[in-house]
């Protein structure tokens, strides 16, 4: 068997393992919080008996082992349980939600990603003189200024003062595509100047390190100009640590977008999981736990993959 | 004939930023005139910092790092390169002119295929269509001698070895039929017996295309064997230019005379005496998670006061020998007898007189120091660790040492980068020898360094071995330096050691057949003798 395909397959399992073992922290934290789920649902009034009856019902008389093994297993299956303050069916709830979340990711990063890499490339091809200076000044502003106070600006200049686009991203069903899309801009705006900074830092770095490279100076003895210089010789070597920042950046893109939600009541995961935090759902909360570490520990993997795929050592063995 | 190439009153200067000091600018290259006429091959020669990269890369108008051309002409093909702005030299880099490195393994893009990077330059200057110079390449893969002409191109670099990546850039640089290029060290960072057979490459190659050199190398024997002529730089400034055959039997001038006539250190053998300081008896060793032997049954002694040389070319297993003997590699069958006691396989359970009684000096002097501790502080760590000595004591004894290294009491308070290379290595045989060791074992120690920088370096050792009566593991591949300073040798070829004993028994025939390749490799300061050398084992080739 090709070396590359243990390896991958070795990372893919290593993967499963870091899920199945977060699924085992988000179980057991939820179960160290004080009170239960019975004593939720019923109130500080209720009666012992009625907890009693509720607590045998649902089941939480099991030893917690036994539970957590239900939980794990209808999960697997798809069944998440049901939320506890209306009663529906969270794996059904939250694919609304989920569907949301990732479209709103997705518009991100199809614009944040390219554009990071650009502002990267043409930041190394003017090293040290004024564009990259002004790359590398705007993008440390945009991440040094907090997410929701971006998110404010925006809707105060763009959305008030110009009348462009809608302050409130709120997308349903029934709307067209480009509606969604017209929806989402403002979000998709405030993500894209949070996680370009990082990106576009990372891959000026990642290439401004290969350019010191022997090859380089062999690339630039040839007569190559300085952009052919930069994508065909450094850019395919520094394609492993770019890979790893662009994943985490779109894992955060996924699970760390609660506070844009907010402010633009957009009806994603996170909106999801602070309504029932706040409600003491604690199924709805274990249900987006296991998402949000699953969602991260597969784009971290995906990053390791390519890592391993980009290096022509492991790629083409002796 | 007019000129192809007519370098006038060059000036290079670069900006330094020297620890504790303004930033100031300084000459590399002192104002050096030449004339390349074309399809002939001159040989640029001098120690490092001579500043002969810097006139080779000039010929391209190309600085390394922060280095500028401040004045003078580079005429090439009947214009002034200098002026041609950015465009004019992307024109000719690559095309009109073409550039083989030092060290083809980090000048080739490891992502990418070989062929891909040979053909590159000739695609973008449109020198020729790509199925023309892809079937050029092949030809020059045939030329070089390489394995499997019409796939080898299909490789990435990793999957080649050292010396078929250096032809491999050979065939790089001809690829686009320039009319010159510049050979910067080609094969010095080759082993001897590889480096013959590229050097005979590149000589064919440069024959057969008519294209005109300059090559650059500190071995003077090497340059001998390709120039038509030579000229001689020290300090950035030329010292002595001439026909090879002039410079090489008829030096002028005192600095050239001195690289012609380096290595010739007189030292007579010790005959083994008493019982050995160092028994390495029947040691096997191989590498965590191999199993693949890198040491087989090694027998050798070594007596005090006296010297054992290791001989081999990379991979040979003798850097690996020194590990084992450190402890920094366990031997998986065999045992090591020091100074009558068996010393542990295991680093960790060795006695402080063990770690003491056994020091090490390094290749890479530069890395083996820390840079942020002053030379002082360096010499005074063994003495502080070895014998508690502190304050006034220590520094006696720091200043002693410094003494015997030649550099003395100055140079306590300097860093290490404040030292030339083979300042630094003194710095780190007087570390060695803080300990007051029985043995050290010296590893490629002069290999870094400039001949005449590195005789120095052997007679101060040769000189530091009569006083302090210790005895030497030298490790090295090169053949003039087991010369100057072994008692005893020990060939050793892919784990084994296959030829062993007193030096002038070595060293004289009849040779075993590895021993005779590894001798006759060794490039000699003479006309002719590379055609010699491949004409004879073309014979014997062709006999069997």
């Amino acid at each position: 068997m090709h070396p590359v395909i243990l390896l991958i397959a070795q990372r893919i399992a290593l993967g499963l393992l870091l899920l199945l073992a977060s699924s085992a922290l988000i179980f057991a934290g939820t179960q160290i919080l004080p009170g239960d789920v019975a004593q939720a649902i019923l109130g500080q009034s209720a009666t012992p008996e009625a907890l009693e009856n509720l607590r045998r019902d649902l089941g939480l008389n099991d030893p917690a082992l036994t539970r957590y093994f239900n939980w794990l297993f209808g999960a697997i299956q798809g069944d998440l349980g049901t939320a506890l303050t209306n009663g529906k069916d969270i794996a059904e709830s939250m694919g609304y939600r989920l569907k949301n979340t990732l479209f709103l990711a997705a518009c991100a990063a199809i614009v944040s990603v390219p554009l990071a890499i650009f502002l990267g490339l043409l930041a190394v091809r003017y090293h040290g003189r004024w564009p990259d200076k002004a790359i590398s000044g705007v993008t440390l502003a945009s991440i040094s200024v907090p997410e929701f106070l971006i998110g404010y600006i925006v809707v105060y200049f763009i959305a008030v003062k110009l009348g462009m686009f809608s302050p409130l991203a709120m997308v349903n069903d029934s709307m067209s595509f480009w509606d969604k899309l017209n929806a989402v801009a403002l979000p998709v705006l405030v993500l894209t100047l949070v996680v370009l900074a990082h990106m576009m830092r990372m891959t000026r770095a990642a290439i401004l390190n290969v350019m010191q490279s022997a090859y380089i100076e062999t690339a630039e003895l040839k007569g190559l100009s300085s952009f052919k210089i930069i994508y065909r010789h450094a850019f395919p070597n520094a394609i492993a640590p770019i890979v790893n920042v662009v994943m985490l950046n779109l894992a955060y893109l996924v699970v760390g977008v609660v506070v844009i939600e907010v402010v633009f009541v957009y009806p994603g995961m996170g909106q999801y999981l602070v309504d029932h935090v706040s409600k003491r759902d604690v199924p709805v909360v274990q249900a987006c736990g296991l998402i949000f570490a699953a969602v991260y520990i597969g784009m971290n993997m995906i990053a390791d993959i390519v890592s391993i795929l980009a290096n022509p050592r492991l790629r083409h063995p002796k | 004939m007019v000129n192809l190439l007519s370098v006038k009153d060059l000036k290079i200067g670069a900006t330094v930023y020297p620890p504790g000091e303004k930033p100031h600018d300084i000459e590399i290259v002192k104002g050096v005139s030449f004339d390349l006429e074309p399809g002939m091959v001159l040989g640029l020669i001098g120690e490092s910092g001579a500043g002969k990269s810097t006139i080779g890369l000039s010929a391209m108008a190309y600085g390394r790092g922060g280095v500028k051309i401040t004045g003078g002409e580079v005429w090439l093909n009947d214009r002034d390169i200098l002026k041609g702005g950015v465009r004019g030299l992307r024109a000719l880099r690559g095309a009109e002119v073409t550039y083989v490195a030092q060290s083809a393994a980090a000048a080739f893009n490891p992502a990418k295929k070989l062929m891909e990077q040979i053909v590159e330059a000739t695609l973008e200057h449109g020198r020729a269509s790509r199925s023309e110079a892809e079937a050029r390449a092949v030809e020059l893969f045939r030329k070089l001698g390489l394995p499997n002409p019409e796939t080898f191109g299909e490789r990435y670099p990793h999957q080649v070895s050292g010396g078929q990546l250096q032809r491999a850039m050979t065939a790089l640089a001809l690829c686009p039929q320039p009319d010159l290029v510049i050979f910067d060290e080609p094969t010095t960072a080759l082993d001897v017996t590889t480096q013959i057979d590229v050097l005979s490459a590149i000589k064919e190659a440069i024959r057969d295309t008519g294209v005109a050199a300059l090559y650059i190398t500190h071995d003077l024997a090497v340059v001998a064997q390709v120039s038509d002529h030579i000229m001689v730089l020290r300090h950035g400034e030329m010292v002595e230019y001439g026909t090879t055959d002039h410079i090489i039997n008829t030096p002028q001038e005192e600095y050239t005379q001195a690289l012609v006539s380096v290595r010739s250190i007189e030292h007579e053998e010790k005959a083994p005496a008493g019982d050995p300081l160092l028994k390495v008896d029947g040691v096997t060793a191989r590498y965590r998670g191999t199993n693949f032997d890198v040491l087989k049954n090694i027998n050798v002694e070594l007596y005090q006061g006296q010297t054992l040389a290791l001989v081999g070319e990379s991979g040979s297993g003798k850097s690996t020998m020194a590990r084992a003997i450190t402890g920094l590699l366990e031997p998986t069958q065999g045992s090591i007898h020091f100074a009558g006691r068996t010393l542990s396989h295991y680093l960790a359970n060795r006695s402080k007189e063990d770690l003491r009684e056994l020091q090490m000096i390094y290749q890479m002097a530069d890395v083996a120091m820390n840079p942020r501790q002053t030379v002082g502080t360096i010499i005074g760590r063994p003495l502080e660790f070895y014998f508690g000595l502190t304050g006034a004591e220590k520094r006696k004894r720091i200043i002693e040492l410094l003494d015997e290294i030649e550099l003395g009491e100055g140079f306590m308070d300097r860093y290490p980068a404040e030292l030339s290379g083979g300042q630094k290595q003194r710095v780190c045989i007087a570390r060695a020898l803080a300990a007051k060791p029985k043995l050290i074992i010296c590893d490629e120690v002069t290999s870094a360094l400039d001949p005449l920088v590195a005789d120095g370096i052997l007679k101060l050792l040769l000189n530091l071995q009569k006083i302090e009566n210790v005895a030497y593991l030298f490790i090295t591949h090169d053949i003039a330096t087991v010369r100057a300073i072994a008692d005893s040798i020990a060939v050793m070829y892919q784990g084994n050691v296959v030829r062993y004993g007193q030096k002038s028994q070595v060293l004289s025939p009849p040779f075993d057949d590895y021993t005779d390749l590894l001798l006759s490799s060794v490039p000699e300061m003479e006309l002719g003798w590379l055609e010699r050398v491949v004409s004879s084992r073309k014979m014997v080739s062709a006999g069997n």
